[in-house]
């Protein structure tokens, strides 16, 4: 189960300092799907950021079961990435030397838990099987981002974060791929935290969340 | 940082040409002034076809049948030890065209010619010999020079006198060597053969002079080295240039939404490239010339030592160094820059950057450039085939090292394409494909790279092979323990007589050098008494069955190498050798090597020599004495004879003098591989530095999936590394190429002389060590970056729009 706690975050802007996260408190469930909305600047992305480990909270918690993110040392961080979680981007982030096929269980072997079953179904439910030679910049935006989604579930994440990943899609292919991730999500049973702007989507989640001025509403 | 590396890149491209330049242009000024200053080179000139002297009278005959003949007479003097050459002028007569030399004014023209005279010298003569203007100083032969008169015209080394006194001194009275003949046409005069017969032979004046073709292969191996360090400064300059370009691309695409076009933007980059370039250029002039007074001593002990060509140790520019300086930066800025430019104005407004496509495009792009290398093999095999010139012998280096550089990209790519096939762990997998992903912005810094280790074992294993050959032939030439040249005739006497009472002289071996010309070309003619000293240790490359016992007999002739090659003769033939007792006929019966020697040699009987030219002065000999008491036996000479150090030197101290000549010959070369190297070195940081500012994009993935930036770091150093290596792996193969070429072809062309060739491995070891430490250099800067880089700039690649 995550667990944030009062978590704050300021930016400096020149000589002044810009607080993003004025204490936020938020909780997912394991198997549970939660939308995280609020306007442009509000602070989303930064918070998906430090839940991720990518970068480090002024204060305030971020407890992932029995361990706390926030304070691990770099190393451990990365760690905890590789093994536990799954990470979705807008840009999708593919890695741009590797075929479909490499960058779909590059985390998976990392992590050592590859599991070729599970590969062949994610190819399947993806429907990648017939883009596994290609490299990422010769897809789509939808077939990069169904990529992305299945490199982050390919190691059976425990957490799977991912920061407005249909924003460069169409409405139907983003329909798609979040009915996609949801049916995943259910089925590996891990927790789905997911930014998004877009309402429609955000009522298509278990649960929604509001950030705004640095706090959740 | 771009502006930086911009500039260092500009300013070592345009020191170490410009310095190169600037040392060619210094030594080619001396040889103009030298060649003026004998007078044989500017003007056409009438010379005995032996090559000796002939009579004055034809000079009178000539004349009086209306040719514009002018006489002059030379010769070698010896002062403080030392040899110059003594010319003599008839300043009256003197062609217009040759009248720059001796630079005799109205006014100073009755001084020259009258009682005493005077004895023009250069002034950096005078004071290299410690003489002050109007000094007398006395001959061997006891007869006293003119007062000595200092003109920056003369050439170093030569001293010129009125005609008459120069026949006193030299002792040729009524001879010449040579009659200039002036352009000034007059069709009534007879023809020459009507007057002079077959005794004299006409040579026409070549553009290039004696030492200019004789110096020649240095002046073109300084410039090569000076190109290639162009060469590889402009990689870093291109390499600067695609940073520059990487990071405004956002904003040239900015600009052309808004309207600006991309011819537009591409004048205010090409204007602010000519100004960074005329800035830079202005600083790479001054670090040029630095460099250039810095190695001009060692090149002009270089050119003294092979060539005996005297070049003053003072760096004089004119302007066009300075203009052609700042024209070659601008000009190499904007062909680095041309790539970039070429982007800029192709630069696609909306499109995302696809490495992918980029990656098929590069390798198309590889394959071509691989045919081109094959092309470039092709066409250096012909060289080496057809060619036979030392032009042809460079044209083969330049194919090699060209060939090698358009093939290493294929080369890297097809390791590297078989070490992601054979890979098996996921960030293995990657490490590859990735390496190959870089290749291509990798690829001009390993080019330069791979050239400046392929120079460096290339040269490296020549110069090594050259001094263990030395050392061997020194021990084979210097093999007498004691060396003496005395003063005079008589002194020679009284000191033979003196060492008949010492007990540890073993021997004497008496010595004797004469010069003559064969086929127009100076030769020197040595000596050699018949001793076990020869037999035993004399460096003979070729020879026949009974080849000292023939020497010895005086009708045969050891030939060195150089004058073998150049005579194309082989054992068994004759050589005609003009002497003082006419024509000479000695058979070649042994070939010996005879490094450093510009000039041909031949061996004979010191008898024989002795009794074809009488007037030799027999003053050298060697003596073979117990080594323990050499130091003892000196000491005695020198108190008994007041013999200076350059009449009485031991073995070990001849040697020591040779290898310390030999280490100078050789110390331009090193310092412009170090050089060389020392640039490769900062191409590879801006490439690096380049790629590190591109590559964030496709690090920032692998870090948000949960590798550390300091595992990161050493999978891109490791990666460089490995990069590297193989480019030293494939500069081994490519630089023993070029040291063949170097011994086998160029050296031989240029000097007349081959190396046997040999390989050091341990040398070979250390040099891809320099190779790996220098990219290892290279690699810290963009490693500890990578390292450091704070997460909130990786969190912003998946932010920003790539």
């Amino acid at each position: 189960m995550l667990i944030v706690s009062n978590l704050t975050k300021s930016y400096s802007s020149g000589q002044d300092r810009v607080a993003v996260l004025r204490g936020v408190d938020l909780a997912v469930q394991p198997g549970e799907s939660v939308a995280l909305t609020g306007e442009s600047g509000s602070g989303k992305s930064t918070l998906l950021h430090l839940i991720a480990g990518l970068d480090q909270p002024d204060g305030g918690a971020i407890t992932f079961g029995e361990e706390t993110i926030s304070t691990m040392p770099d190393a451990e961080r990365a760690a905890f990435r590789r093994e536990r979680l799954g990470l979705v981007f807008q840009q999708f982030n593919l890695i741009p030397s590797l075929t479909v096929a490499d960058n779909l269980v590059f985390q998976a072997r990392l992590a050592g838990r590859h599991d070729a079953a599970w590969r062949t179904e994610l190819i399947e439910r993806l429907g990648l099987g017939a883009l596994l030679k290609r490299y990422p910049e010769q897809l789509s935006g939808g077939q990069q981002q169904r990529v992305a989604i299945g490199r982050a579930l390919a190691i059976k994440p425990l957490l799977l974060l991912a920061d407005e990943p249909t924003g460069n899609l169409d409405e139907a292919t983003a329909d798609d791929v979040l009915a996609l991730a949801t049916d995943l999500v259910r089925r590996t049973g891990c927790g789905f935290l997911m930014v998004t702007h877009s309402e429609r989507l955000a009522g298509m989640l278990d649960r929604r969340v509001h950030l705004h001025a640095g706090l959740i509403h | 940082m771009q502006l930086a590396t911009l500039a260092i890149g500009l300013i070592s491209a345009t020191a170490l040409w410009s310095g190169v330049q600037a040392l060619n242009a210094q030594a080619r000024t001396s040889y103009d002034r030298a060649a003026a200053a004998l007078g044989g080179n500017r003007t056409a000139t009438l010379v005995a076809r032996d090559g000796g002297s002939y009579a004055q009278q034809l000079y009178v005959d000539l004349r009086r049948a209306g040719w514009p003949v002018s006489p002059a007479v030379e010769g070698a003097i010896r002062l403080s030890g030392r040899s110059l050459r003594l010319l003599g002028v008839e300043p009256l007569s003197l062609p217009v065209e040759a009248r720059t030399a001796p630079a005799l004014g109205t006014g100073d023209l009755q001084g020259f010619i009258l009682p005493p005279g005077q004895t023009l010298i250069a002034p950096e003569t005078l004071r290299e010999f410690g003489l002050t203007e109007g000094a007398t100083p006395e001959l061997p032969n006891g007869q006293h020079l003119p007062p000595l008169k200092p003109q920056a015209e003369i050439a170093p080394g030569v001293l010129v006198v009125d005609i008459g006194l120069a026949q006193k001194l030299l002792d040729m009275p009524d001879r010449l060597s040579r009659l200039l003949l002036g352009s000034k046409q007059d069709g009534s005069r007879p023809p020459l053969r009507d007057i002079v017969g077959d005794r004299l032979q006409l040579d026409q004046p070549d553009a290039a002079t004696e030492l200019e073709r004789l110096t020649d292969s240095f002046h073109l191996n300084l410039t090569a080295f000076g190109l290639l360090s162009f060469l590889v400064g402009l990689f870093i300059v291109n390499s600067a240039i695609g940073l520059a370009f990487e990071q405004r691309r956002p904003m040239l695409r900015t600009l052309r939404a808004c309207g600006a076009s991309a011819r537009q933007l591409n004048a205010v980059m090409v204007i602010e490239l000519c100004l960074i370039a005329l800035l830079a250029g202005l600083i790479g002039l001054v670090c040029g010339y630095l460099i250039a007074a810095t190695l001009l001593p060692d090149v002009a002990a270089t050119l003294r030592g092979l060539y005996g060509a005297q070049i003053p140790g003072e760096l004089s520019l004119r302007p066009e160094w300075w203009l052609a300086g700042i024209a070659i930066s601008i000009l190499g800025t904007l062909a680095a820059a041309s790539a970039a430019l070429i982007k800029a104005a192709r630069l696609p407004v909306l499109a995302a950057a696809q490495p992918y496509a980029w990656q098929q495009a590069q390798y198309r792009w590889l394959i071509v450039q691989g045919a081109a290398a094959l092309a470039v093999f092709a066409a250096g095999f012909g060289f080496l085939w057809f060619g036979d010139s030392l032009l042809s012998g460079f044209a083969v280096l330049a194919a090699i090292l060209l060939g090698a550089a358009l093939g290493l990209p294929a080369i890297l790519g097809l390791v590297l394409a078989l070490g992601e096939k054979l890979a098996r762990g996921p960030l293995t997998t990657w490490f590859w494909a990735d390496s190959r992903l870089q290749l291509s912005g990798l690829s001009l810094a390993l080019m330069a790279l791979l050239l400046a280790l392929g120079v460096n074992v290339g040269v490296g294993t020549m110069v090594e092979s050259f001094s263990r050959t030395f050392q061997r032939w020194l021990d084979g030439r210097l093999a007498a323990e004691v060396y003496l040249n005395a003063a005079t005739d008589q002194q020679a006497t009284e000191i033979k007589a003196w060492l008949k009472d010492r007990p540890e002289v073993r021997s004497l071996l008496p010595g004797a050098r004469a010069e003559v010309k064969l086929q127009g070309q100076p030769v020197e003619l040595i000596g050699f008494a018949d001793d076990a000293t020869y037999r035993d240790h004399w460096p003979l490359l070729e020879h026949t069955k009974d080849v000292w016992d023939r020497v010895a007999r005086g009708d045969a002739a050891l030939v060195s190498e150089q004058l073998w090659r150049r005579l194309g003769v082989k054992l068994g033939d004759r050589i005609v050798v003009p002497s003082d007792r006419g024509p000479w006929p000695v058979e070649v019966v042994g070939i010996y090597a005879d490094y450093g020697n510009p000039r041909g040699q031949l061996g004979v009987a010191f008898g024989a020599l002795v009794t074809h030219f009488p007037d030799v002065a027999k003053t050298r000999f060697g003596l073979r004495v117990d080594p323990a008491r050499v130091p003892a036996l000196i000491a005695d000479l020198r108190s008994n004879f007041a013999l200076g150090e350059r009449s009485l030197a031991d073995q070990s101290t001849l040697k020591a003098i040779s290898k310390q000549i030999f280490s100078r010959t050789f110390a331009v070369t090193t310092a412009l591989n170090a050089f060389t190297l020392g640039i490769a070195g900062v191409a590879l940081l801006t490439s690096l530095l380049t790629l590190g500012a591109s590559r964030l994009p496709q690090v920032a993935p692998l870090w948000a999936i949960g590798i550390t930036r300091r595992r990161l770091a050493l999978v891109e150093l490791t990666k460089t590394l490995a990069m590297a290596a193989i480019t030293a792996l494939v500069a081994l193969p490519l630089g023993l190429l070029v040291a063949w070429c170097l011994i086998a072809v160029v050296n031989v062309k240029a000097f007349g002389w081959r190396l046997p060739f040999e390989v050091f491995p341990f040398e070979l070891a250390k040099l891809v060590g320099i190779a790996l430490l220098a990219t290892l250099l290279a690699a810290a800067l963009p490693i500890l970056k990578l390292m450091r880089m704070q997460p909130a700039r990786l969190v912003k690649v998946f932010a920003d729009e790539r």
